[in-house]
């Protein structure tokens, strides 16, 4: 299936890129007229895919986080969001609601989980030292409703 | 400031605005545990009025301040949650941690 309509994102795995991540990618998605809470969502959803990147894939180094947008006909949403980072050993370990490698005690291991709950769909890719790659999908019905 | 600190007599209240993400979920701990550890509350309270948006970084900072308030022997509170902020908060399982005062109140939920 060809998309109607795409776009492609490189930028610094920095944490202050975060915000400019989630906010591109709503800003791009806008045009299907979605409502206030899928536009949430999606943000919510970058927000975990994108921070997994800076946090885990690269472990606070400077890298490459990679984000593909994808609009298909009956406004079907695909998000892909790359690194070439460590990549995950265990990825059913790692989706495991509350399972977080932080030692610091501040992330709450749910990253994973919000993903697959605010979307339609999630699936994680990855190979150790070569990176992950998330997709994520979602649908807008709203049309603003 | 994403933190504004009000002192009681027996209670902190922080008035957090703006995103957290975990950029901004940093500097916003170190704020509110710097008046908790200050003033020994036995309460605080976490209001969640003026946020916009928050992902799973914002469970960790509420997680924490549950594990802080314990080690206080005191409670947390969470007030004036958002839509979006009670979803996010819902799907983490938070109102279990809550206290007796704040469901009764149905502050969260």
């Amino acid at each position: 299936m060809k998309p109607i309509n795409e776009m492609k994102l490189c930028f610094e795995s920095r944490s202050c890129n975060e915000s400019f991540a989630r906010s591109a990618v709503a800003a791009f998605v806008a045009v299907l007229d979605p409502n206030v809470e899928e536009l949430s969502d999606i943000k919510t959803a970058v927000s975990e895919a994108v921070t997994n990147c800076i946090v885990h894939g690269y472990k606070n180094d400077i890298g490459t986080v990679y984000i593909h947008v994808k609009i298909f006909e009956g406004a079907l949403v695909r998000i892909l969001i790359k690194d070439r980072g460590c990549g995950i050993a265990d990825i059913k370990k790692a989706m495991e609601p509350l399972f977080t490698t932080c030692e610091t005690g501040e992330r709450a291991g749910l990253g994973f989980s919000i993903m697959d709950s605010f979307m339609d769909k999630m699936k994680v890719r990855s190979k150790p030292g070569k990176g992950t790659c998330v997709t994520l999908e979602k649908s807008i019905v709203s049309k603003g409703k | 400031m994403p933190v504004e600190i009000d002192i009681g007599e027996k209670s902190v209240t922080a008035y957090i605005s703006g995103e957290i993400d975990h950029h901004n979920a940093g500097e916003m701990r170190t704020r509110i545990d710097e008046a908790v550890e200050y003033s020994y509350p036995e309460v605080l309270v976490l209001d969640f009025g003026g946020v916009t948006f928050m992902d799973s970084s914002g469970i960790g900072l509420v997680m924490g301040r549950f594990r802080l308030m314990k080690n206080l022997c005191g409670k947390v509170i969470i007030e004036n949650a958002p839509r979006a902020i009670k979803k996010v908060m819902r799907m983490a399982g938070i109102e279990k941690m809550l206290s007796a005062e704040n469901k009764k109140e149905g502050s969260l939920l």
